[in-house]
């Protein structure tokens, strides 16, 4: 029902920090329903800030979100959220089916011996990300890869219609990275879904883009990657001279520039 | 009294005495219940957050036996605290060994004056520190059995968000799940099962019934539910074992159920290097 809102996320004029530490501020912008959009920046830019302003793990410092058009809250059954986690304890024997499951029926208070029904939910989502030989193998065990796909199947077993994913790619070869990249991309675009994604690199997501959020140095830009990335939108959101070079495929290398080099050319 | 072919005649002969009968009753509540609670504490990584809550319960219930309060008030009163602060203090204070360890020797050495100014029997501390299953009393079983059974029926509650919580506490919290009051709920779950479980294990040979069948469990089942399964049966087992051999052996229980779920554990981790070759072999 709140996938008929155009606008899936407004924001204006948002501030974001913690008491009387701006990490950023005069972020303004829509996120339209069905839209893929990636959130860069370097480390510590506030990301994840974002993701928890969104998630309504944290106030804003000032400004305006909506979301679904309502503020907003912890609990939002709209939205599917995969955590940046770090390691997993490889002695952890619980198999990946269990935590999918518990991402669909976890929330449930009281004890259902018989109920099998999230079994079968938790199955179909593990297969839909082409993880069902993962189902009944202990978290533990699993790689990088096989574990992001889990986790994508988590957040996606209650049918989100908005899906937030921290650093999904960080850990992965280059050919997983694309493996995971094309997967999400499908999964979101049958489900027709919006999906943010933060990442540090941009490359293995150009393809599939609609948007950019750029962060950095308390400032966001937002746009079509063409848009965002030159060398004129970047040089003003860094706050000095970069340089954006293209590859023969359309990927992105940031160069900076430093000042004495004009003088040597 | 000596062992006979009949495992029934056997255990009606032992039956006949009333302190084997309470022992027999209580072991099994506390078994059920240390099985269960165990297997989340293994889950939750907070094995040393519960070892220290049974040290905690030393010092109240030696204060309790001072006082000439029944242990076992000390025992929940001193527990219920220690968890609840344990919990507030958050997930990563659970696995904080050094403070952990601190505040766990102060609580001895408390305890350790308590029964100091007892002028009564040292058996006291005794029965304490190591348990003393063979003198409950049928008021002990009933105060066991009810304790267990709200253990059981809050689990039975929050199973599911505590599962949830316990595995991803990140996603969970962002569902909604109240994560702050599930653990302080846990926590006390942990104080009552540690109490309880004193009684048959004492303070310092905890971690027998409540962490090793648990951690055997883990090893053997990736399904929570069968887990729990196993982990109760492997504390069933170790306790009912050791009560029977102590009727004829003139050795504490606590000796025999610590030993059963030592060599148990050992066998596992036996079994899972056997499995581990094995598979690297066929891999080949």
């Amino acid at each position: 029902m709140n996938a008929n809102y155009p606008n899936i996320i407004t924001v204006e004029n948002l501030a974001a920090g913690y008491q009387n530490n701006i990490v950023w501020q005069d972020a303004n912008f829509t996120i339209d329903h069905g839209e893929f959009v990636a959130i860069i920046g370097p480390n510590g830019s506030g990301k994840t800030t974002l993701f928890r302003l969104l998630l309504g793990m944290q106030k804003p410092i000032r400004g305006n979100i909506k979301i679904f058009n309502t503020p907003p809250k912890r609990g939002n059954p709209y939205i599917g959220f995969v955590p940046q986690r770090h390691l997993i304890d490889p002695e952890m024997t619980i198999e990946s089916l269990e935590l999918v499951r518990l991402g669909f029926s976890g929330k449930q208070w009281g004890f259902n011996p018989f109920s099998q029904k999230d079994r079968k939910y938790a199955f179909d989502v593990l297969k839909a990300v082409g993880a069902e030989n993962l189902a009944h193998r202990s978290l533990g065990v699993l790689s990088g890869g096989e574990l992001q796909r889990v986790f994508l199947a988590e957040a996606l077993v209650s049918d989100p219609n908005l899906l937030l994913l921290d650093e999904p790619l960080s850990n992965l070869d280059i050919r997983r990275e694309q493996e995971l990249v094309q997967l999400i991309n499908n999964v979101v675009r049958a489900r027709n879904a919006t999906a943010l994604l933060i990442a540090h690199n941009i490359n293995p997501l150009l393809s599939v883009l609609d948007k950019v959020i750029y962060i950095v140095n308390g400032k966001v830009a937002i746009g079509k990657p063409n848009e965002v990335l030159t060398s004129e939108s970047l040089s003003a959101l860094y706050g000095t001279q970069v340089e954006v070079l293209r590859g023969s495929q359309g990927q992105v290398a940031v160069i900076g520039i430093e000042e004495n080099q004009h003088h040597c050319d | 009294m000596s062992l006979s072919i009949n495992l029934l005649t056997d255990l009606q002969e032992m039956w006949q005495y009333g302190f084997m009968q309470h022992a027999f009753e209580a072991g099994t509540i506390v078994a059920i219940v240390a099985g269960i609670v165990g297997y989340f504490i293994v889950l939750r990584r907070s094995s040393f957050a519960a070892h220290a809550l049974a040290h905690i319960g030393f010092a109240g219930a030696a204060g309790a036996v001072l006082f000439g309060i029944a242990p076992i008030i000390g025992l929940l009163l001193f527990t219920g605290c220690g968890g609840i602060t344990i919990a507030i203090l958050g997930r990563r204070a659970a696995t904080r060994d050094t403070q952990i360890g601190i505040v766990l020797s102060f609580m001895l050495g408390l305890g350790v004056l308590f029964i100091s100014l007892y002028s009564g029997y040292a058996t006291e501390a005794y029965s304490i520190l190591f348990g003393e299953i063979l003198g409950i009393s049928n008021n002990d079983v009933i105060v066991t059995l009810v304790a267990s059974l709200m253990i059981l029926f809050s689990i039975g509650i929050v199973y599911r968000p505590l599962l949830f919580s316990s595995l991803d506490e990140e996603v969970a919290e962002v569902k909604g799940l109240p994560t702050l009051w599930l653990g302080i709920i846990f926590m006390l779950m942990v104080a009552v099962a540690t109490s309880v479980a004193v009684q048959v294990v004492g303070v310092l040979l905890i971690f027998s019934l409540m962490i090793t069948p648990a951690a055997i469990a883990h090893r053997f089942a990736k399904r929570p539910k069968q887990g729990i399964m196993i982990s109760i049966f492997i504390a069933l087992i170790a306790t009912w074992l050791g009560l029977f051999i102590s009727f004829y052996e003139p050795y504490p229980v606590s000796f025999f159920i610590t030993s059963i779920v030592f060599f148990l554990y050992i066998i596992t981790l036996i079994f899972h290097r056997l499995k581990i070759k094995n598979s690297s072999l066929n891999n080949d």
